[in-house]
Order: C-alpha cells, then structure tokens, then sequence
C-alpha cells in the first residue's frame, strides 16, 4: 500500500491506437500512445490501481500508479574495449610509442 | 471542448497564439513570403539586450579552447601543409551544461516579462535543461514533454538522463512513447496551464544564439588578430546554426559556416521499431534535412530558425566517427564532453585536413556529459539494441544496423549534402504549400530563403514544370 502524500509515478495511455496521428508509420500506429509522469499520490492506493497525483507544477493527472519514491538506474553501460582501444591509437599517432 | 487528436490540433492556432504573444499574422503577405528581418527585430531583442540578459543569468561568455593535440593528429593524417588549427567553444560551461542555455535564457526572459506563471517546452534534447535551469533562476514553474521511450518502454539512456537533469533543476516532466503527437501533448499541457510556449524556434529563443556567433568573432580577434575562417555547427531544427551566423554577422566576420548532421538516413523518426536503434537523438539528418527544407513544420507558425538562409556548406559524418572523436577528446585533451555535441567536432576534423595549416576552424560547441549520455553507455545500448559496433571504415555503416569506429583517424570523411537540392526542394515545397502563382515579393524571398538568387528559383520552378 502506497500511502497518500507520497511521492509516485504513474502511467497512462493517452491516445489508444485507433486515435493516432494520421501520419505516424504503421509500426507506431498499433501501438497506444503512453505517458509517465511523477506527482504527490493523492489517495492510499496500490501499484496497479488508478490514483490521482498532484505534480511539482501544481497538475493534477490520473493514472495507473506504479510505485512510490521513483529513481533512476541510467548509468555508464558495460565496458566498450573498442574505446580502450582508441584511446591507444591516438596517443600513439600524435605522441609516438609509448605514449613518449 | 473535445481532447481527440484532430480536434486538438485544429485548435493549435488559438492555443499558440495565447501561448507566445505573437501575432504571426502580422508579418505575412498572405502568400509565400513573409518579413522575416521584421519579425525579428519586432519581436526579438537587440544584440546588446541579450548579452545583458544572459550575463544575469550566467549564461555565455564561454571560453574557446585551441585543440592543439587533436589539430596534431589531424595534420597527421592530411597531406603536408595541410590541417587547420581546430578550435572549440566550451558551451558545456554554460549553467545546464550546453548552449541551450542561451535559448532559453532569453524564453524565460521573455515569459517573466509577460506575467507568466510558467513555460512549457516540447523537447527530449539539451534544451529541457537549459529551459528548467533558466526557469529556476526566475521562479517560474516549468514543464518538459519529452519522447523517451519506445512501447517495450525501453528508454534512450541519454534522454533518461535530461529527465533527471530537468527534474533535478525543479521541472516536472512529462514522458512520452514513440510519436509526432508529442506536440498533441504538448498542446493540451498549454492549454490547460496558461503557461508561455518555450519553443525552440521563437524569434527570441533564436535571438538568444546570436550572441554565441558575436562572441566567437570578439574572442578571435582578441586572441587571433582576425576572423575564424571556418566556423561549423551541429545542425538539427536549425536554430543554431541561424542564431550563430547571424552573430558572426552582427559582428561583420565572413567566416564560412558550415552545417554538420550525424547521417541517420533510412531511419525514420517516428518509427517505434526504429527509435532505439540509433545512437543519435537530435543533431542528424532525420532534423536537420526536413527543418532545412521546410523550417515551419516546427512548433511554432513561422520559424525563427532558418538554416538555408546561412548556411555555406552542409556535410555529414557517421555515429562511428562521433564516437570515436569522443573518445580523441577525452585522451588527447583531457576533455570529457557528451557525443551529440561533438557531431561538429568529428565533421571539423575531416574539414580541417582540407584547409591549409595556417587557417582555423571552430567547433561552436560542446555538451555535458554523464551517465546515460555518455559514449559508453550510448555503445553499450546499441550493443543490448542489437546493433553491430566494430572497427572498420565508417563509409560501410549502416544506420540502425551497425556504428562503424573508424580503424584509423584518417577514415573519418565528411560527406557533403547536395545543398542546391535542398535549396530547390525548399522553393518547391513552398510554393506547392501556398497552391498559387509565386508573386514577384514570393520570388525575392525564396531567393533569401536559399542564400540564390531569383534565377536560381526560377531555374528551379521551370524544372519542376518539366517533371510534370
């Protein structure tokens, strides 16, 4: 149970694929047009459930609620030796071997 | 009042209208033509006013930084004599981290000015930053609509972290799936706040650029005694590479300015299937082609940002050759700064291998960089997406199928765009959008719209009859 006043994300559909623009490309078309955004929850409520939340500007916004105290989880990605490697070879053409 | 796509839409007019406070209308001929230098100097600020502005704010005055190690790496891959020095404008130094900065400054300037309680603005790039930070500084509250994710709701790691930035900065964001109807979003979020349209593409946000071109000039002189003689910019809606060349302008430089776009062909940008398949997510081909020939698809009724007005040359260089140049910069200069930015950068050096020792070139930005936005990640992703990364010679890659790193430096090559074919694609886009005969005003402006001259939009009319 997420309590009122917490801070939570929800998601909603806000254009069901038959309403698309009539110009997006078939891929995009079959599928609905989805939103996430993070508010204030405005009632006690449960992850799946429709709530209402309050924004930092002041919106109200329903949605389906998926959970309280949102993070993010980007970060620098797995190793990439190819940039290792790059990082040599311009040492080595501007500086010479070994990086003299 | 109806909420459905269509119905939205066809009231874009009167939203826009309330949300900006211009009156387009008034600076067109009711034909093709409008008075383009009018509505700037009406409705935008004087250079003097925008440096005043933005030093409020802490904005520009950025440094320019000589890449002498890169510019030595360069002449060793050009012929003897041959390899300008390469210069670049530190615009990550800006409060959000890039020249965005000088866009919005002048928006949220300007919104405050008028009394509005806020600013909304459409935008998954740097800009959401520079309008949140802005935002703060004024006290006014403010909304960024982003695309970021696509239906398996895998989101571009680079547009995740704009929304951290935003929401770190005190914006609400407000996150999309794959889709034009953004600006559909975008619409009901103006009408339903009052809030001011910062729209990327507003005579001020433009406006907000020009000191950026100034400064170049000013700070070359007093380094260097003269003008640079290239200066190159990233090109996606055109703003700024406009804004920048009608700095140099204000400034009396000739320097030639050149256009640079990450080569995105074949991928199109409303695709959900495609939009994590590409490594780029503004400053490529999939803008800056369509915004060069038809500058007012933008978000508001007539754009401020008109790229074929200024521009001398436009060229592309590949997701390869960004990140590789990426990577130059980190080792060689000990500069850590986020890919998009260094589109211009890996353009500049290929172009600077063509220019003699003695001459210089600028790159007239850079970005930050961080999680999700830097090169890594950005690699890492393309990888988990499917895409091939491997060394070998960039001209092979294939958007949405591999990223190239070019095996050696002397690989990376930048690809000229026929610009006289953009230029007839826009006078004909023009003219078939207005369904009557071009009047005598129509035809000077297109010539202007084009950087020609009346033949050449003649020549291309006539050829467009004989495609019939």
């Amino acid at each position: 149970m997420v309590k009122k006043g917490q801070w939570v994300q929800i998601h909603k559909v806000i254009l069901k694929p038959g309403e698309r623009a009539p110009q997006v490309p078939e891929d995009t078309a079959k599928v609905p047009l989805e939103m996430w955004c993070k508010g204030y929850l405005q009632q006690d409520g449960e992850p799946g459930q429709e709530v209402e939340i309050v924004t930092v500007t002041g919106r109200r916004e329903t949605g389906t609620l998926l959970g309280e105290n949102p993070c993010y989880r980007h970060d620098y990605g797995e190793f990439v030796p190819e940039l290792l490697e790059i990082s040599r070879q311009v040492r080595e053409l501007t500086f010479g071997g070994d990086g003299k | 009042m109806k909420n459905d796509y269509a119905s939205v839409m066809a009231r874009k007019g009167e939203i826009m209208k309330k949300a900006i406070g211009i009156d387009f209308s008034a600076f067109e001929s009711g034909s093709i033509a409008f008075d383009y230098e009018r509505m700037m100097k009406e409705t935008g600020y004087t250079l003097a006013e925008m440096q005043s502005i933005q030093r409020q704010v802490h904005v520009g005055d950025t440094p320019i930084l000589e890449l002498r190690n890169l510019t030595a790496l360069a002449r060793k891959c050009a012929k003897p004599g041959y390899g300008a020095r390469i210069f670049i404008k530190d615009e990550a130094a800006n409060p959000s981290g890039s020249f965005k900065a000088r866009r919005a400054a002048n928006s949220v300037y300007h919104a405050k000015r008028l009394g509005f309680p806020g600013v909304v603005t459409a935008t998954s790039g740097n800009y959401g930053a520079g309008v949140a930070s802005q935002a703060a500084m004024a006290g006014l509250k403010c909304i960024v609509v982003q695309e970021c994710y696509d239906s398996r709701g895998v989101g571009q790691p680079e547009i995740i972290e704009k929304a951290r930035k935003c929401e770190a900065l005190g914006a609400e964001v407000v996150q999309l799936s794959v889709g034009p109807e953004l600006f559909y979003k975008f619409l009901l979020l103006l009408e339903e706040t009052g809030f001011f349209n910062a729209s990327l593409y507003t005579p001020f946000g433009i406006a907000g650029v020009e000191t950026l071109g100034y400064e170049i000039a000013m700070q070359f002189r007093e380094r260097l005694g003269k003008d640079p003689d290239v200066v190159i910019c990233t090109n996606a809606g055109g703003g700024n590479l406009t804004g920048t060349a009608r700095g140099l302008k204000k400034a009396g430089a000739e320097s030639l300015v050149v256009g640079a776009s990450v080569d995105l062909s074949g991928l199109h940008m409303a695709s959900d299937d495609q939009f994590n398949r590409k490594s780029f997510t503004t400053g490529h081909t999939g803008f800056g082609v369509p915004f060069a020939v038809w500058p007012d698809r933008s978000d508001v009724p007539r754009s401020a940002a008109r790229p074929l007005r200024y521009m001398d040359r436009y060229v592309t260089i590949t997701q390869g050759d960004v990140f590789y140049i990426t990577e130059a910069l980190a080792s060689l200069e000990g500069l850590e700064k986020g890919p998009a930015g260094n589109t211009s950068l890996a353009a500049a050096f290929a172009i600077a291998r063509e220019m003699p020792e003695d001459q210089t070139i600028v790159v007239q930005e850079t970005e930050y960089t961080g999680a999700g936005k830097h090169h890594q990640p950005q690699l890492t992703f393309a990888r988990q997406n499917g895409i091939e990364v491997r060394f070998g010679d960039p001209a092979e890659e294939v958007p949405g199928r591999n990223i190239i790193l070019p095996s050696h430096p002397s690989l990376i090559r930048a690809k000229d765009v026929d610009l006289d074919k953009l230029r007839r694609s826009l006078i004909r886009t023009a003219v078939q959008a207005c369904k009557g005969v071009p009047t005598e005003e129509d035809m000077a402006f297109l010539a202007e719209e084009t950087k020609t001259c009346r033949e050449f939009v003649e020549k291309a009319l006539q050829e467009k009859e004989e495609e019939r």
